[in-house]
């Protein structure tokens, strides 16, 4: 598999059951059944959409960054990447991307790595791994903390040298770009909207982004 | 290291399964006997293992695919587990996770203990699965590994390959626990190595007192990030 593998969707956004807009900072919890279609769409470019799965039947069953790469052996998640849980389930395969490249090594941003990474004076600054706290202990299904691990950056490049360097690189979305999967299980999706402040990825500026959602019957 | 400093050593069977709360002022060092050797290994912040061994914020912090000596292994809650303060090999795996029974049975055939006694075929999931259930963890505790002495390149296209003879025997990796740290470790091989036969290697473990890192420490001072990094960890402990 290439790097980089460009399919537009034929699905239409009018024939879409669900569409919400998901503001910058904000977190996104669903319940997606099996063969239902998630779109993710970059509204207006460059944004980071930090994405958990679950097995909606056993939670503990989730979306494994190191399973899923290295079933396919390469980093970059695209068209045809089969996003694999911890227990080696298929819970969704990626159908079209306009993007062509998508990271699950760079993680989600926490006030803490925040204050690492920038300046011990960033607490109090909103991030990613607040927001999916909040999002699971509202849901109340007894999901915490254990329940947050490594996660998809829709949107986002972070390449690896041969010399294995982790670089974040400007980003290769634009507005309107789009990444699509298909639900091979009942899955339970956990998005936050990015609102890093401290990194040039998304230019400093986190924007919102759109989820769309089609029935099986409609492909 | 000092040599004489050593508290106990022992050595780990191939496909087996380990663990030990690596205390503060500890050093746990891992030696290839044969080479070859993997060792998947998970950590774990003893005294509260909600807070655990985060891959992206390890990686991240230090713009690394790889670990090595003078890197350090991250909490998600931004302390330092342990760093990595002696290291023969030059290049640890952070990314390319653990075995499955499906990709054992697969690659190496089916091998039960009822036929093969000792020698059956263990997997780096389930062994981390069993050794997670002896602390009271369990499935949802179960997190993105290390692989100590494995390497996996990564291509331009983003390709994964397995580097072939990364580790020679005698090779070793020493990590200074920086916090009261369960290790959760297995010798299962590299879900990515090629190597036909089932014939995980054994290593020998070693358990050190150290001196606490000062503030020249080469740890400490690699990264701006690690400096912060070692700054909140010392005040965890204040």
């Amino acid at each position: 598999m290439s790097g980089i593998n460009l399919v537009e969707s034929k699905l239409d956004p009018a024939k879409a059951i669900y569409s919400q807009v998901i503001p910058a900072g904000e977190p996104w919890i669903h319940l997606l059944k099996k063969a239902q279609c998630l779109r993710i769409v970059d509204l207006r470019g460059n944004q980071a959409v930090d994405t958990l799965f679950y097995n909606a039947h056993d939670y503990s069953d989730r979306y494994s960054a190191q399973d899923t790469i290295q079933q396919q052996t390469n980093i970059y998640l695209t068209t045809g990447t089969k996003l694999i849980s911890t227990n080696g389930t298929v819970l969704l395969t990626i159908v079209a991307d306009t993007c062509g490249r998508h990271d699950t090594l760079g993680g989600a941003c926490a006030t803490e790595s925040n204050m690492v990474r920038y300046a011990l004076e960033k607490r109090h600054m909103h991030a990613c791994r607040n927001s999916f706290l909040k999002a699971v202990m509202e849901w109340d299904h007894g999901m915490t903390k254990r329940d947050i691990t490594s996660n998809i950056n829709f949107f986002m490049n972070v390449p690896v040298t041969p010399e294995g360097k982790l670089t974040f690189e400007d980003g290769i979305s634009d507005p309107g770009k789009y990444v699509e999967m298909r639900a091979e299980t009942d899955v339970l999706v956990l998005i936050s909207n990015c609102p890093q402040l401290n990194n040039p990825c998304n230019a400093y500026n986190p924007t919102p982004v759109q989820v769309l959602i089609w029935d099986g019957a409609e492909k | 290291m000092n040599e004489t400093s050593v508290l106990w050593e022992e050595i780990i069977h191939g496909g087996a399964t380990w663990s030990h709360v690596v205390k503060r002022g500890t050093a746990l060092r891992i030696t290839d006997l044969q080479g070859g050797a993997n060792v998947g290994a998970v950590f774990y912040n003893f005294e509260c293992p909600a807070e655990r061994y985060n891959m992206p914020d390890t990686l991240k912090a230090q713009h690394i695919a790889r670990l090595a000596k003078g890197f350090v292994l991250y909490s998600d809650m931004g302390r330092i587990l342990c760093s990595i303060i002696e290291d023969t090999v030059g290049w640890h795996d952070p990314i390319g996770g653990t075995s499955s029974a499906k990709l054992v049975d697969a690659k190496y055939g089916p091998s039960r203990y009822q036929e093969h006694r000792n020698d059956y075929h263990k997997n780096g999931h389930d062994t981390f699965l069993i050794e997670l259930g002896k602390w009271g963890l369990g499935p949802r505790d179960l997190v993105a590994n290390v692989n100590f002495f494995s390497r996996v390149d990564v291509a331009q296209d983003g390709g994964m390959s397995f580097a072939q003879g990364n580790s020679k025997a005698g090779d070793h990796v020493a990590l200074r626990a920086e916090m009261n740290v369960l290790a959760i470790l297995n010798t299962c091989q590299h879900p990515l190595d090629p190597h036909p036969k089932y014939e995980p290697k054994p290593v020998l473990v070693s358990i050190r007192r150290v001196t606490a890192p000062g503030p020249d420490d080469a740890c400490r001072i690699s990264r701006p990030e690690n400096g912060r990094g070692f700054a909140l960890t010392e005040r965890y402990f204040l």
